[in-house]
């Protein structure tokens, strides 16, 4: 190793080491300080256990060992990831390694389409190479990569932040269900009902709460969330209550009822058509008229309002069209579980594709598949850490916005591009 | 009447509950803007606090009363210092950044609180042991109201006007009024906004504590969840009342738990939530100031 990097090496290490401090005695006895006090605070919940009916106590004293080795370590990271931010506030606009990396990738044509016939190529083979439950899985991961996409049209591209997303998808799932059950309808008939009934009903909500600014605006399609929640859970007569709508029909392939693995397979196809859709929509939404008219909406209501752009229409319009892929996804999803009850579709399946929307980085296509890629497969295969997946969704959630608040991939607004040589001539 | 008297009390004692977790929130964004959508984690941690504080003083015999006492005093303790450190970590940093970061920073926090409290103790529902005496006098009038919910409108009577005292008279309260109408002006006349803030949030935990000891123990069982119902409830009250105005929280609170009571007794216990929501549905749409609050006109 040259004496070079090595001198560079060392100013690394102690710049992670002391960051924020003024020596390595000071940044240890911080530390030790931040470990106390969050021993301290975690003692009650973390280490005593009591049962107030058979008066029984159990302590659990080696979690506060636990809490402290991972407080000590995690506070240094923590300082330096604050003094990386500070200094990294004026050049934050610059591409990371991988985002520019994918950047060149899409603008070489040569590798965008080589790339492109890959993907396609290992969705059609995808439901042959793995066995059912890994089509499954892959089949869920690619309806929330459309719900998140749906989400991120309201909260990344219109900057409405929505926490009863989920309604559209219970209301889309529900149609679905009922529709099946009662008259028989099949699923392709009802792919369509299901987008028109979400936009409807983004347009029904939207109308009133779109005066209010952002945070009541969260806190009112909260509400909405529940309300519908709830409506499911107590109108028996017609939901079927908390027990659900079961064997509900799968889709038929031109008449052709498939059995389990063979109506699995087609599920998948239908799913990775849908996405393609959607991602083929939200791409020219982002960039057309109503798109740009969103980010400028999102950037500053007021300046918006003034350069001519109706706020009402704009906010509803982001509301409906980000309804319509929730009611879609609903349909796919009632018609892949084949049941469902009002369960599914609590305030944290809003959480977890919100989570989705901002670690992949709102506004970014690229990053809400990323996010749905990283959030709904890598718990699948971690089942024995399932009970820590919201645990780290949250605490993940946090440190995105305190520290990236851009998310994993940032998107990126098209440079339109003045040709001078050509006005000019044009003006001559 | 006696059934409606009934309701009444119920009603008052649940809007009690509400308001004293509405004083946090509207302290919060009074002061910050911010929906401190943790606090009704706040309040479950305090609950929690209180039970195993409890659980560890009846083991050891001690009175019933100095068990409340001591419990309460635990779950301020502990609650705000969770609410200091959940500013200092998630929301401080955040403080410049655009208006939906802290607020998303905030349902993380709250997720990721909810969900420590579940694995650290239990996802069942705990059983609380009654700590609130229980009085004499009040068995001619018991069918009416208990003891228990004597107590809880009485502490809360008493925690409103000591912060309202408070708040009007002492300087850490001046500082609060001065940095709540202009946080810029605050600093320059050499407040500390930093530790104002944190201090905000102190109280605000301190009463989601009180009121999480009491109602547990009223109502006998908590579990890690209890924290986000009341919480949005807790907001709705908030915001009914006009948010940023303390009397405000603390008639929404009384309002929204009087509009409960009453839909759940005389219409149906099935969608006990849903008149909550509605009835803030219905206030944003239409009275997005609240009861008690000032219209603010948005500058440019």
């Amino acid at each position: 190793m040259s004496n070079e990097s090595k001198t560079m090496n060392q100013s690394f290490v102690r710049f992670f080491l002391t960051a924020g401090c003024d020596g390595y005695a000071h940044a240890v006895r911080k530390s030790f300080l931040v470990a106390l006090w969050f021993v301290f605070l975690t003692f009650p919940i973390m280490v005593i256990r009591v049962n107030t009916i058979e008066n029984t106590v159990v302590w659990h004293w080696s979690r506060i060992g636990y809490v402290a080795l991972a407080i000590f370590f995690g506070s240094f990271v923590w300082r330096w990831l604050l003094a990386r931010k500070e200094l990294k506030k004026d050049e934050s606009q610059n591409e990371t390694r991988v985002e520019s990396v994918l950047t060149r990738m899409q603008s070489n044509p040569i590798f965008k389409f080589s790339a492109l016939a890959v993907l396609a190529l290992a969705a059609a083979v995808y439901p042959w190479a793995f066995n059912l439950y890994q089509t499954n899985i892959m089949i869920s991961c690619l309806i929330y990569i459309v719900l998140g996409l749906g989400l991120n049209i309201v909260v990344g591209l219109a900057g409405l932040l929505d926490l009863g997303y989920v309604a559209f998808y219970a209301v889309g799932a529900y149609a679905y269900a009922l529709c099946n059950m009662h008259w028989g309808l099949g699923f392709w008939y009802m792919l369509p009902v299901g987008a028109v009934l979400g936009a409807v009903l983004g347009i029904i909500l939207g109308f009133p709460v779109l005066r209010l600014r952002g945070d009541y605006l969260a806190i009112v399609t909260l509400g909405f969330g529940e309300i519908i929640r709830l409506v499911l859970e107590n109108w028996g007569d017609v939901t079927m209550g908390p027990s659900g709508i079961s064997s509900i029909a799968r889709p038929d392939l031109f008449g052709v009822k498939l059995g389990v693995v063979g109506s699995t397979q087609y599920m998948f196809y239908i799913m990775v058509g849908l996405l393609v859709f959607t991602i083929f929509c939200v791409n020219r939404l982002q960039n057309s008229r109503i798109g740009r008219a969103w980010l400028a909406l999102r950037e500053d209501e007021i300046a918006c309002q003034a350069m001519g752009i109706d706020k009402m229409k704009t906010k509803l319009m982001a509301f409906a069209l980000g309804a319509t892929w929730a009611g879609m996804a609903g349909v796919v999803f009632a018609a892949k579980t084949t049941f469902i009850n009002p369960a599914s579709f609590t305030f944290w399946e809003s959480a977890i594709i919100l989570s989705i929307v901002v670690i992949g980085g709102m506004g970014s296509i690229r990053g809400v598949i990323a996010g749905a890629i990283i959030l709904i497969l890598v718990p699948e295969y971690l089942r024995e850490f399932a009970q820590f997946r919201m645990l780290l969704f949250g605490a993940i959630m946090v440190l995105v916005m305190v520290f990236r608040p851009q998310g994993l991939i940032s998107a990126k607004r098209k440079i339109y591009t003045y040709k001078v040589a050509e006005a000019g001539a044009a003006n001559e | 009447m006696e059934y409606f008297l009934e309701l009444f009390m119920g009603g008052l004692t649940r809007g009690s509950i509400y308001a004293l977790i509405a004083l946090g929130y509207t302290m919060v964004y009074g002061i910050i803007e911010l929906i401190n959508f943790a606090h009704g984690e706040i309040y479950m941690i305090g609950a929690f606090t209180g039970l195993i504080v409890a659980g560890l003083l009846t083991m050891l015999g001690f009175p019933t009363s100095a068990i409340l006492v001591i419990a309460i005093v635990c779950a301020i303790v502990w609650a705000a210092a969770y609410g200091l450190t959940i500013e200092k970590m998630a929301y401080r940093p955040l403080r410049s950044a655009p208006r939906l970061s802290p607020l998303i920073s905030a349902i993380g926090m709250s997720i990721f609180l909810q969900n420590y409290v579940m694995i650290a103790q239990t996802s069942d529902f705990l059983p609380f042991p009654e700590l609130i005496p229980h009085f004499d006098f009040m068995d001619k009038v018991g069918s009416i109201m208990s003891s228990a919910e004597l107590v809880i409108i009485l502490a809360t009577v008493a925690s409103c006007v000591g912060l309202t005292l408070f708040i009007k008279f002492t300087k850490l309260g001046k500082a609060m009024r001065a940095t709540a109408q202009n946080r810029k002006m605050a600093m320059l006349v050499g407040i500390n906004v930093d530790m104002v803030i944190s201090a905000t949030f102190v109280i605000g935990s301190s009463l989601a504590a009180v009121g999480g000891v009491l109602i547990a123990s009223h109502i006998g069982q908590i579990n890690y969840y209890i924290g986000f119902i009341a919480g949005i409830k807790a907001f709705t009250a908030a915001v009914l009342g006009g948010i940023g105005s303390l009397p405000g929280a603390m008639l929404g609170g009384l309002v929204l738990g009087l509009t409960e009571a009453f839909a759940t007794g005389y219409v149906s216990s099935d969608y006990e939530d849903v008149f909550a929501f509605l009835l803030l549905v219905l206030i944003l749409i239409f009275r997005p100031s609240g009861i008690m609050g000032k219209e603010k006109t948005q500058k440019v």
